[in-house]
């Protein structure tokens, strides 16, 4: 009965056969019955391919590839800040605030971001295209205001700098890397 | 000029792969380990070295090591501590992005001298791109025999893996770390048992930070005796110092221990002096966790020598006029930055990495939190100071994990060496929102 059942789960897999091929080579990285070990990287991999969100559907998939409960994928979703768990703009900014970052302005540019998307902290702009979040010290003090898009560090970020970043961002110029690595 | 043992060849272009880190000498300490020393020969290198853990606590590394459990039949881990989170700290990231074999090259040492089959570089998750720089390298090795079975065809065989945290300063601690290794949320284990005795899994583990990791590649290719002979006392070898806030030139420098704070901070080979010409208020030597000092204690200590870079040196006075090195992140405050902003600012950072696990440091953070901003914000009673140090005093010592302590140091320090500055928050609310404290206190000078 229950290998019925995921067989059927199988033929209408939510993930791409990548990111299946992904979570593949990740697993044996853990000794056998420690596989939940991946957790967090899988969790990594699926919100990219998911639009950059863990949807329950997700988390619920997740669980059943790693044979654990739903919950433990949760408890785990939640405590992470790098875990979306509703939908964002294609393109997230994380604009660093903690101490160093504050120093060199980066409360001011949190307002300019505000007042140039018009949206505030945690929100999406209309088009979908951007999403504002604040986050702690990224280990970037000394290149400081700094913001992270995708997988990339914006370092000594000026109001500049951000104008130019977002028209690019409209004109569908800027990369945001991917967790895979094949 | 300072000698470099971890830095030397970071500026060689190409460095980051294999080739040319192999051509500036590069594998040569494992090639030395695996042929010329025992695993015992390795470790007692390392003793004699007085190498200190480099993630925050000082804790002798051979020491460590020696604590590691060996019972039979039951794998031992290596874990590499690259979380780096701890604001004011980025040294690890260089090190990993420029010199990604040195940090292999390290752990394949300490893994033999331990025993250990497998390890993990635990690194956070925002550090993406250097996952990669990582991967890469790993594979290299791999593909050169320095990873993998019976490495230059010695009985000593060692898997290497990076596996990624997802934005928590907590995963830092070692037992958050182990945790979130295991896939769950990064919540502190109470101690003991340490991860010494029963950490991944339940194995003996042995978690270090990555510039200590490194640190033992020049111990092994120069011997124990060369490092310790570099540094003042108890504070040997080499630190990666990560320096930012009001200086000319932020960024990683490599020290030999027991450089001077001013020349560390005056020098051009080093901050290059204060920004703009202006005047020095205030540093946190060692990442926000530790007790921030003004000018005056932070270049002297109390009995008026010479503040130098050095466990020792830093830590004098305790907490009532020293701090600590920690991280190495020393950020600068100039005659500008508010300190009460700062202090509020850092203590958000803690209420939000708090865990939750226990009520002094879950309510403690928000509380102080809370105080600080309507300090900050011109609502502060003259009662609200003594009542931050009562709240640091109440998570001091009662938690589980030291992050209770690291929210409650930064509170306690800045009120006790700036609290005519809280005071004056209280005292002047609406002045308090417009100007600095430092250049308001001129204008009533004159
Ligand atoms: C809240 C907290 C955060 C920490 N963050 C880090 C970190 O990001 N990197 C690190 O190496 N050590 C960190 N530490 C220290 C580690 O717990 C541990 O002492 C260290 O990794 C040991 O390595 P070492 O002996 O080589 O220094 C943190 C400790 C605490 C309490
Ligand atoms: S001290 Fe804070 S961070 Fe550490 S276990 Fe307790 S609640 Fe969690
Ligand atoms: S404070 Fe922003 S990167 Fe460290």
């Amino acid at each position: 009965m229950e290998g019925l059942l995921i067989k059927e789960q199988q033929s209408r897999e939510i993930f791409s056969p990548e990111t299946m091929a992904e979570i593949q080579r990740l697993l044996p990285r853990f000794p056998d019955g420690r596989q939940k070990s991946a957790l967090l990287r899988i969790l990594h991999l699926v919100q990219e391919e998911n639009e950059g969100w863990l949807s329950t559907e997700v988390m619920d998939r997740v669980a059943e590839l790693l044979n654990i409960q739903p919950i433990e994928v949760y408890e785990v979703a939640t405590f992470y800040t790098m875990y979306n768990l509703k939908p964002v703009g294609k393109y997230l900014l994380e604009l660093c605030h903690t101490g160093p970052c504050a120093i060199e302005g980066a409360e001011r540019l949190l307002e300019y971001l505000k007042q140039k998307l018009g949206i505030g902290v945690g929100e999406t702009t209309p088009d979908g295209l951007f999403t504002l979040k604040t986050v702690e010290c990224m280990g970037a003090c000394g290149y400081a205001p700094m913001m992270q898009v995708g997988e990339f560090y914006h370092e000594h970020l000026t109001e500049a700098k951000i104008d130019h970043f977002l028209e690019d961002c409209r004109a569908g110029k800027v990369a945001l890397g991917t967790w895979k690595l094949s | 000029m300072s000698r470099k043992l971890l830095l030397e060849h970071a500026e060689v272009p190409g460095i980051e792969t294999y080739a040319v880190y192999r051509k500036q000498g590069g594998y040569r300490a494992v090639e030395k380990a695996l042929k010329a020393l025992t695993p015992e020969n390795v470790l007692d290198e390392v003793k004699i070295s007085g190498l200190r853990g480099r993630g925050g606590a000082g804790f002798p590394t051979g020491m460590k090591w020696s604590f590691l459990a060996k019972p039979e039949g039951t794998p031992r881990y290596l874990l590499c501590n690259a979380d780096e989170s701890e604001p004011g700290t980025f040294k690890d990231r260089l090190l990993m992005e420029r010199l990604p074999h040195l940090l292999i090259e390290g752990m394949i040492l300490s893994a033999y001298a331990l025993g250990c089959r497998t390890a993990y570089i635990y690194i956070r998750g925002e550090y993406k791109w250097i996952i990669k720089i990582l991967e890469r390298a790993i594979a290299e090795a791999y593909a050169n025999g320095w990873l993998g079975e019976r490495i230059l065809g010695a009985d000593f065989s060692f898997d290497l893996h990076v596996t990624p945290g997802a934005g928590a300063y907590i995963c830092g601690e070692e037992t958050a770390l182990i945790e979130s290794l295991e896939g769950k949320r990064g919540n502190p284990r109470l101690k003991p048992p340490f991860p010494a005795v029963s950490g991944l899994w339940g194995c003996p583990t042995l978690v270090n930070n990555v510039e200590s990791l490194c640190a033992v590649v020049p111990i092994v290719n120069d011997g124990g005796e060369a490092f310790a002979a570099i540094g003042v006392g108890r504070s040997t070898g080499t630190k990666l110092i990560s320096a930012c806030g009001n200086i000319n030139k932020p960024g990683v420098y490599e020290i030999e221990l027991g450089l001077p704070v001013e020349e560390f901070i005056y020098s051009d080979e080093y901050c290059g002096g204060i920004k703009n010409g202006k005047r020095l208020k205030a540093v946190v030597p060692g990442g926000s966790s530790v007790p921030i000092l003004p000018a005056d204690l932070i270049l002297k200590t109390a009995a008026g020598e010479d503040r130098l870079l050095s466990y020792e040196s830093l830590a004098d006075g305790g907490f009532v006029s020293g701090s600590m090195l920690g991280s190495g992140g020393f950020i600068v405050y100039d005659e500008d930055q508010c300190m009460v902003r700062n202090t509020w600012n850092f203590s958000r950072f803690y209420h939000h990495e708090s865990c939750g696990q226990c009520s002094p440091c879950r309510e403690g953070t928000g509380w102080l939190e809370k105080v600080l901003h309507r300090l900050e914000h011109g609502h502060g009673r003259m009662h609200d100071i003594d009542l931050l140090v009562d709240i640091s005093k109440k998570i001091e010592g009662n938690t589980i994990c030291p992050l209770g302590d690291a929210a409650a140091w930064p509170v306690a320090s800045a009120v006790r060496h700036f609290r005519d500055e809280f005071e004056w928050h209280v005292l002047e609310p609406q002045l308090s929102q417009q100007r600095n404290f430092g250049l308001a206190m001129e204008a009533v000078a004159v």
